[in-house]
């Protein structure tokens, strides 16, 4: 059988002189089914060529085609008076005061980084950053949300190590600080840790650009880094289960350089800003392939490139692997010709290669010459729609019901004075500031808010507003109940959000599951939409774009549900941001919202009772919004000293963290709390520890606190006075149920902020656990 | 006004930040790109932080052979005020500008973290403005920030007080190690023997707006913003 094939016309094209014949092995090695297979060759009318298979195999990759989850997707809310730009480009954009626009997206890199934890992180770190400057923003806020195994395994302590380090560095080096984050541990992950990134960007809506290529005859120029021999294959690799044979993908894992990245941000703004340029796209993944195919399908023309124009970095490189390879920091870009020379001149300055390789073209057909000798030519548009879509049985499985069911049956492991130090010295729980302190977080001097709290707020030079962001995801509770898990990511967001006083403005979403071809995958995925389009619809924050990952599993199993929610909202004065620790003594304090106790799900439960089960608590989307806007009121008439988000760990760790203080105070402040009023409507353990949503723990000057009593009663949150702010080196007092409880401010910071710190110190965190 | 030249090189981070802390205090501050063999007239320069060329060789290694610092060079043998942040303290340690070396932080990480310093020099361009043995509470940012230098270079330092920053713990019972990277006498900035060039590894001009926090970092700009060359020195803007 051979590859060269010919039909009549602009549908011509052959293999390479020598090259591997088209089989059904071989087609199998590129992760294409019999009736992907068939529609290739019927949409051809022939045997496609090596090139060809690679370009189908690539863009009809899950990762690229999405045929798993585009029919879920399509059922995401993504209007909005405040959408510029919903999904489908390279980040979402939307609307802020002044003609000022924020792009922002999310995106994950877990297979890279479980093979090759430093350079799979930092990669994913780079292709974000890439992904909102190429709409002419500039990036100005870094987040991410990490998943490992437990920290008890030395490999599971390399691969958060090498993850954390090659997340900094790219990041530090291209100066763009850091502002939030999440760090989850559970053994679902040992095998398949995930990193998503999440990048923030600041435009002028009038410079937002698109990444249609139109205008036939315009020119298409590579920008950037030479084209190398890494990351062929990335695509679809991302879209395989992890075995243990993908320790030998290790060298499809790109390798980044932030300091040619920083060098292109600056070079693709320039070009922008001065209107050199009419499109621009990252070659992320699946690199040229489908960076050209999609800005051709975009802007419904045809393509022509050739491979033997692509500067390479080593001889002899063939059109497959050029069209591939997955190397870094590389932009495609569409110009009118008479300006190739201007961007080669801007791009110079940069130190930057500006190099012509192709051309826009009327027939529709992504064409791809090597050397002249036509390789690939497909019909641009059915490349890119034409891949099967899949709608796949979806099942609850009977475990998840079971343990939904269930009850604890240990009895806990400790009492109540012993509980709360022991739930703030759990990974999940305990201070992140091993992890963050290794990012720059205030470089660009815009940071208001760092990592740490709530969430990150910046400000925007020159106006009086702010930003604030967050990326959120309880997959404990998205394992027990997806439905109520999905919508509970998306209002810990908005909660954590209001809590700093911003309003919610929109969604960007990295959806990690399994396979899912696999009815209970596929089930916990539908389901988990479901909630996040039903909580978004509340909210009105409409989801802008994200990621789907599929296929997180290892020998030790699937990965629990992560659908991670990026957030955006604008704080309308930035001056009146709230921080979450209490910050005067003598404040007063309340908590917001209702207390019913539910523990299913809860960090307690599987900390103290080695229970991970139960029904999670219902996410009431009504009172989530009633308290968002409270908290987003009273932070605007400035009522609010501190406000911090009941979330993971219940009423008394929300309590405690805001009375150890921030990382940098030299100590807290510490409180004295008293819930009798509570009753005994609540049990103990579910009041103090329940994971009930729509509420938060604030505190306000004696003097503002009848107005922030009746602020709550006007938007119908109920609210409970329960405490004081007390002075430093104090301690958090407890009166409950009759009895009283102390801990001491500076054992509980000591406990809370070494948690980390004290298991990676373990002498065997190093490289070499890891080969 | 005073002509402020901010130093861009290519991997610069802090560029902008420098340049707008520079305007804040009223200077007519703008870009000197890293290929200019001239300052345009400066009166004062600011070496910027960020990873100037990539620093994949030692962090500013590169930086100095680079056509500016030539110029740089010449503006401070003239007795020209030089601000060495970040990576423009190791770019200025490279250039032997100021003596010793900044290695990586003992912790082997990077670290990003607010610091607690005392300023310990209140007479040179940049510190001016700051009452002797102020505490000032500012950003630090670095994976290669540990100060080091041959013990009679340190002693002479201590000798001459050219120490111009020190870390210090916030309070008396802070659990909390002051010296974030392992420095030498625990030195966070230095300068020349004359006073007119410093360098300095914590970020002034991350923290000298209010809105940003208590805006410790501001003295810095100032201080510079004060300076009045001499007038035979006084340079012409050429800009």
């Amino acid at each position: 059988m051979t590859s060269s094939t010919v039909t009549s016309g602009v549908m011509e094209a052959s293999g390479l002189p020598g090259e591997r014949p088209v089989t059904p092995e071989v087609v199998r090695e590129h992760n294409l089914n019999e009736l992907e297979y068939g529609r290739i060759v019927a949409l051809l009318g022939r045997t496609p060529t090596l090139t060809e298979l690679g370009i189908f195999s690539a863009l009809w990759s899950e990762h690229c085609s999405y045929k798993h989850s585009r029919t879920v997707l399509r059922t995401f809310p993504t209007t909005g008076s405040q959408v510029v730009q919903g999904p489908g480009e390279n980040a979402g954009v939307l609307r802020l005061p002044d003609g000022w626009a924020v792009a922002f997206k999310i995106e994950s890199h877990n297979h890279p980084s479980a093979v090759e934890p430093y350079q799979g992180a930092a990669t994913g770190v780079g292709g974000i950053l890439r992904d909102v400057f190429t709409m002419g923003a500039r990036p100005v806020a870094l987040l991410n949300s990490l998943r490992l195994g437990p920290l008890e395994s030395p490999r599971n302590r390399y691969l958060f190590a090498g993850i954390v380090r090659g997340v900094g560095d790219y990041g530090n080096c291209v100066g763009v600080p850091t502002l939030g984050g999440e760090v989850g541990f559970a053994p679902g992950y040992t095998g398949n840790p995930l990193v998503n990134a999440m990048c923030v960007g600041l435009l002028k809506e009038a410079d937002l650009i698109r990444a249609a290529a139109h205008g036939v005859g315009n020119v298409l120029l590579t920008v950037g880094a030479r084209t190398g021999r890494d990351g062929i294959h990335g695509a679809s690799f991302a879209s395989e289960e992890l075995s243990e044979k993908s320790e030998a993908r290790r060298p499809q894992v790109q390798v980044g350089d932030p300091f040619t990245e920083k060098l292109l941000l600056e070079a693709s703004l320039e070009l922008i800003t001065s209107d050199l340029i009419i499109a621009i796209q990252d070659m992320g993944a699946a690199g040229l392939t489908s960076s050209s195919a999609e800005m051709a399908a975009r802007g419904g023309v045809g393509v022509e490139i050739d491979t033997g124009l692509v500067p390479t970095r080593e001889p002899g490189m063939t059109p497959y692997e050029i069209l591939l390879s997955e190397s870094q920091e590389r932009m495609l870009v569409v110009s009118e010709p008479h300006r190739v020379a201007e961007i080669q001149a801007v791009c110079a300055k940069w130190e930057l290669n500006a190099t012509p390789i192709g051309h826009v073209t009327d027939d529709g057909i992504y064409r791809v010459r090597h050397h002249g000798l036509v390789v690939a030519a497909i019909p641009g548009q059915r490349l890119v729609d034409d891949c099967p879509m899949y709608e796949p049985t979806a099942r609850e499985g009977d475990e998840t019901k079971a343990l939904r069911a269930a009850l604890p049956a240990a009895a806990p492991k400790a009492g109540l004075q012993d509980a709360l130090p022991l739930l703030l010295d759990a990974p999940n729980l305990a201070s992140k500031r091993w992890v963050y302190e290794q990012y720059d977080s205030t470089v660009q001097a815009s940071t208001v808010l760092g990592p740490g709290g709530d969430a990150g707020v910046l400000r925007v030079p020159g106006t009086a507003f702010g930003l604030a962001v967050t990326v959120d995801c309880n997959s404990r509770l998205v394992a027990l109940d997806p439905y109520e898990g999905g919508k509970a990511a998306v209002a810990e967001a908005a909660r954590n959000i209001a809590c700093v006083g911003g309003r919610p403005l929109g969604i960007t979403d990295c959806l990690n599951f399994g396979n899912p071809e696999k009815p209970e995958v596929y089930f916990q995925f539908r389901e988990a939409c479901r909630g996040i389009a039903d909580a978004c619809r509340a909210f009105d924050t409409p989801v802008t774009g994200g990621n789907v990952s599929f296929y997180n599993e290892s020998p030790t199993g699937a990965i629990d549900p992560t659908p991670t929610v990026g957030m955006v909202g604008l704080l309308a004065r930035v001056a009146d941001r709230v921080p979450s620790p209490f910050s005067t003594p003598g404040d007063e304090i309340f908590v917001l919202g209702a207390t019913r106790g539910e523990l299913g799900g809860s960090a307690y439960w599987a900390e103290l009772r080695d229970f991970t089960g139960g029904r999670p608590a219902r996410v009431d989307l009504d009172a989530e919004r009633r308290l968002q806007r409270l908290l987003v009121e009273a932070a605007g008439r400035r009522l609010l000293r501190s406000a911090h988000d009941c979330s993971e760990g219940g009423l008394l760790v929300t309590l405690a963290e805001a009375a150890i203080g921030g990382a940098y105070a030299g100590d807290g402040l510490g409180a004295s709390v008293d819930l009798t009023a509570y009753g005994a409507e609540v049990p103990l353990d579910g009041l103090l520890f329940g994971e009930d949503g729509a509420r938060a723990v604030v505190s306000a000057a004696p003097a503002e606190a009848r107005r922030l009593v009746a602020l709550a009663r006007e938007h119908g949150v109920p609210i409970a006075r329960v405490g004081l702010v007390g002075d430093t080196g104090g301690t958090l007092e407890l009166r409950v149920a009759g009895q009283t409880f102390s801990w001491g401010i500076g054992a509980l910071r000591q406990t809370y902020f070494e948690a980390i710190p004290r298991r990676m110190q373990h002498p065997d965190v190093d490289r070499s656990a890891g080969e | 006004m005073l002509n402020v030249a901010v130093v861009r090189f290519p991997g610069s981070n802090c560029d902008f930040d420098a340049l707008r802390a520079a305007e804040l205090v009223g200077t007519n501050a703008y870009f000197a790109w890293h290929r200019d063999a001239s300052l345009r007239g400066a009166d004062i320069v600011l070496l910027p932080g960020g990873f100037s060329y990539g620093d994949y060789l030692r962090s500013g290694a590169i930086a100095r052979f680079s056509p500016v610092m030539q110029a740089v060079q010449r503006h401070a043998a003239e007795g020209g005020p030089v601000l060495g942040i970040c990576n423009g303290f190791q770019i200025l340690c490279e250039a032997h500008l100021l003596p010793g070396a900044l290695l990586r932080n003992a912790g082997l990480s990077f670290v990003s973290k607010p610091v607690d310093v005392v300023v310990e020099r209140t007479d040179t361009v940049f510190t001016s403005a700051y009452a002797p043995g102020s505490r000032l509470r500012l950003p630090v940012a670095h994976g290669d920030g540990r100060f080091v230098a041959a013990a009679d270079t340190l002693r002479m330092l201590e000798a001459e007080g050219r120490v111009v920053l020190r870390y210090v713990a916030a309070t008396e019972s802070s659990p909390f190690q002051p010296n974030p990277n392992g420095s030498a006498n625990h030195i966070a900035g230095i300068c020349n023997a004359a006073g007119t060039v410093v360098g300095i590894m914590p970020h002034p001009e991350r923290i000298a707006e209010g809105v940003l926090g208590p805006p410790d970092g501001l003295g810095f700009f100032r201080s510079l913003a004060a300076w009045r060359p001499r007038a035979s020195t006084l340079n012409v803007p050429s800009r």
